[in-house]
């Protein structure tokens, strides 16, 4: 038996095996629960170009909920919920921060130039450290912050009104009674 | 009763695969005529067992029977006829009932068309398709159920997800299916020719239409499956390197891979173990697809709802197998003897760079798609790979693939002369660079990929016309004899010129939108007027209207250009109730040299609205491109050579010898 003929085979067991962990013991859309209520990580982060001062742990806590928001020009989702966020900031209805997730600086600035910015500060993980801190496993992702910097809440994929009125829109009357 | 007797149907369509599966393999090994003859009967009993299934299940759907459980969580009394019978193949369960059904159907094509195959190899084809059949069959009656019950009767069902109420989506699974269920055959005739220890250039030609109709298939199921998302998800994209796109991609490359390299099977005896494995890979791969896209292990906007038993049962299926099959290959494949060696600037040179680079794309692809995985699971970091990544590698193997596939045709079997090539092909090379040269003159600032992209669209054009004006030897001599070389040169030569210039315009469909778009984004009130590419699009407002399980903004743009009269275009945001779910319908005017798309958004409150406007360059030259991909593929599929039954020669030159013995593996 030649042993190059096992090579596909062998290929083949260990992607099976991988699949079989996966299967068991990985969760795509589960939300790592540790997180939420817990404070945010701790980071520090520059602005896209022309878009803000910069992101850190302490602009987060701001004495009101706010969101938190997972954002690349790569990323196709982001652009399905974009126009809800820029509707969210005409209408002032909550304040969101903009996390641009594995991007490049001048990607992400024509990005937000052409569909718009929505948020009221921006931070570039140009390396996704700050993304795995946060258990961000894909983008987009939202987070809803609390008034002093915890983790309230975690939506994964893009945001659309009836989830916003569902998961988010009570946190942020919770806040204020 | 109705589900009644689709439950029955399918548990005896199980048991006739079962032995189908069994019976005719054995025959096979002890020359047992009987037996063998029986495939064909299974293969009958199990086409019309699943056809009444099927049927069974679309009644249910037809007549919104919420007494089944299935038809109650996915259809609506509500919903357009269309969808309702689309609804069917709509989710998890139904879209397996599918898949077997396609499956069945492919097994009585055998059947029927196979009749010039050897006894022994046809047994065993329809045995390895009746296997196939009885995992699909025992994941429907174990985990996926169509037929269950539900107690008790709700007043009305749940509804179909309202993004897959579209034309465009109600025909793209079965496409699809058709595409890689066709795989399956080939596959079947690969696992059959391991067992029989024999692969010769008659084996090639047999499988040789089933690959191109599969290919086919897939060929128009992805086309289909992008333009609705270029129309449905209304950011005007029509490809997002989505886990789901790419579990369709990979094995419409592997097919496409296993295609070019039957032919050196077929003209020059080598290459037979890598197509052998590339057969194994083209329907792992479709597998896999079927895994990723079911099991929950990767998310995906296109995932279907997910539950870990089933996960369980597709990933033991997997390891029988894909993991039995490439076992058989490893332990079969070293005693195959393979032809001789040839010469690297030869057609089937050409060929093996051709499959090189179609298999590293293929593992490229397949790499990105588990690495989300892999690192999870051994890192604990959750990852996405983007378009980036998928850019980024696979743009430099298409091009050298793009290139060589100009050069291919010209070369003669066993040694080509590459300067006498080029001579040839200079012509070609000439129009490409005067094309890149007009387009660089009329538009300065091109980006440099889309030169790059129009340089390969006309070198791929004018490359693949030559080639074919060289055969039948056009305006070197009497147009009558030209034509009449035209006429007998075999169809599959046409073919595979026509299917390279479907590359060819796909190229300039993707070049161009790309590199070339326009776009607006802004609030618009009405009476104002935008120009976007040279047309002016005009808004007139917004209405509210009433579809029959949706209401509607409607919005009205006038495109006009220099002052005609123009086309009215009408977007839609759509509010259905059933589930409760908006969508964007855009308007999309499209024409052969670009494409006007409109989308209108919500309302700011002071009478102005969300607006998107492209103007997208021969973007609709991506799907045109693919229509004539397929056409290609069907001309090359009429060929005299593989017209089924027609080849008398091919038995002869299979004498039928004592099989190998079984017991040697």
């Amino acid at each position: 038996m030649q042993l190059r003929f096992l090579v596909p085979v062998l290929t083949f067991v260990a992607i099976a095996v991988v699949m079989w962990y996966a299967l068991f013991n990985l969760n795509p859309t589960e939300i790592p629960s540790e997180l939420v209520s817990k404070a945010a990580p701790e980071f520090s982060l520059e602005a896209v170009p022309g878009y803000g001062p910069g992101l850190a742990k302490s602009d987060l806590a701001t004495g009101k909920v706010v969101l938190l928001n997972v954002f690349a020009s790569w990323c196709v989702a982001c652009m399905v919920e974009h126009p809800f966020f820029m509707e969210l900031r005409e209408q002032d209805t909550v304040d969101i921060y903009g996390l641009n997730y594995k991007d490049t600086p001048t990607a992400a600035a024509e990005w937000l130039q052409r569909h718009g910015n929505p948020y009221k500060r921006t931070g570039m993980d140009l390396k996704g450290r700050v993304g795995i801190d946060f258990g961000v496993y894909g983008v987009p992702e939202t987070f809803v912050i609390g008034p002093d910097g915890t983790i309230l809440d975690k939506v994964i994929g893009p945001l659309t009104r009836p989830m916003f009125d569902m998961r988010i829109r009570p946190l942020l009357k919770g806040a204020e009674s | 009763m109705i589900a009644e007797i689709g439950q029955f149907v399918v548990i005896l369509a199980l048991i006739t695969a079962i032995f189908q599966g069994t019976v005719p393999m054995l025959g096979a090994g002890q020359g047992s005529q009987p037996m063998m003859g029986f495939a064909s009967n299974a293969a009958l009993v199990q086409f019309v067992a699943l056809t009444i299934a099927f049927i069974c299940l679309t009644v249910g759907y037809v007549t919104s029977d919420f007494s089944i459980l299935n038809v109650a969580s996915n259809s609506h009394s509500l919903k357009p006829m269309l969808y309702k019978v689309s609804g069917v193949w709509g989710n998890h369960e139904g879209s397996l009932l599918l898949w077997a059904w396609i499956l069945a159907l492919f097994g009585l094509a055998v059947a029927l068309f196979g009749r010039n195959l050897p006894d022994t190899l046809k047994a065993r084809v329809l045995a390895v398709q009746g296997l196939i059949g009885v995992g699909f069959l025992m994941f429907i009656l174990f985990t996926s159920n169509p037929f269950e019950r539900l107690d008790p009767v709700p007043l009305d069902g749940n509804g179909l997800n309202p993004l897959l109420q579209d034309p465009g989506l109600a025909f793209h699974p079965p496409f699809l299916y058709l595409g890689y269920v066709g795989l399956s055959v080939t596959f079947s005739f690969a696992i059959a020719a391991l067992i029989e220890g024999r692969v010769d250039p008659a084996w090639a030609r047999w499988v040789r239409p089933w690959t191109l109709a599969a290919w086919g298939f897939l060929t128009i199921g992805i086309a289909l499956g992008s333009w609705w998302a270029y129309y449905e998800l209304g950011w005007g994209g029509w490809w997002f390197w989505d886990p789901v796109e790419n579990a369709s991609f990979m094995p419409w490359l592997a097919a496409t891979a296993l295609l070019h390299s039957a032919i050196v099977v077929e003209k020059r005896d080598a290459l037979k173990n890598w197509t052998i494995l590339l057969a194994i890979i083209a329907f792992s791969l479709s597998l896999l697809g079927t895994f990723l896209v079911r099991s929950g292990v990767l998310n995906s906007v296109h995932a279907f709802a997910t539950d870990p038993a089933r996960g369980v049962f597709i990933l033991i299926f997997l390891i029988v197998v894909i993991g039995g099959s490439l076992l058989l290959y490893g332990i079969r494949a070293p005693m195959m003897k393979g032809g001789g060696l040839f010469a690297p600037i030869s057609r089937e040179g050409a060929l093996v760079l051709n499959n090189l680079l179609l298999s590293t794309a293929t593992a490229t692809i397949l790499l990105g798609t588990l690495y989300p995985i892999f690192l999870d699971a051994f890192t604990g970091a959750k990852v996405s790979v983007g378009p980036p990544f998928f850019e980024a590698t696979f743009l430099p193997l298409a091009i050298p693939l793009i290139i060589v596939m100009a050069f291919g045709p010209f070369m003669p079997w066993k040694r080509a002369d590459l300067a006498g090539i080029l001579a040839r092909l200079k012509f070609a090379l000439f129009l490409a660079l005067l094309f890149v040269g007009i387009i660089m003159w009329w538009h300065f600032e091109t980006p440099v990929m889309a030169l790059v992209g129009m340089g390969l669209f006309g070198w791929l054009l004018f490359g693949s016309f030559f080639e074919w004006a060289d055969r039948i030897k056009l305006f070197r001599g009497p147009l009558s004899k030209s034509w009449k070389r035209m006429i007998q040169l075999p169809r599959s030569a046409h073919g595979m010129t026509v299917a390279h210039i479907g590359v060819a315009l796909v190229i300039l469909g993707i070049t161009a939108s790309e590199a070339w778009q326009s776009e607006h984004l802004g609030v618009m009130t009405p009476g104002e007027t935008v120009t976007v590419g040279g047309y002016e699009f005009r808004f007139d407002g917004v209405e509210t209207l009433a579809g029959p399980n949706y209401e509607a903004d409607r919005g009205t743009f006038l495109a006009s250009r220099n002052g005609s009269s123009g086309v009215f275009l009408y977007p839609e945001q759509r509010r259905y109730t059933d589930p409760p779910m908006e969508t964007t319908e855009a308007a999309i005017r499209p024409m052969l040299s670009a494409d006007l798309y409109v989308v209108v958004g919500e309302g700011d409150g002071q009478g102005g609205y969300a607006v998107r406007i492209y103007h997208k360059p021969f973007v609709s030259w991506i799907w045109i491109g693919s229509l004539v991909m397929f056409m290609g593929g069907l001309l090359s599929l009429s060929d005299r050579r593989l017209r089924l039954g027609a080849p008398r020669g091919a038995r002869n030159q299979t004498p039928r010898t004592p099989e190998m013995s079984e017991a040697k593996g």
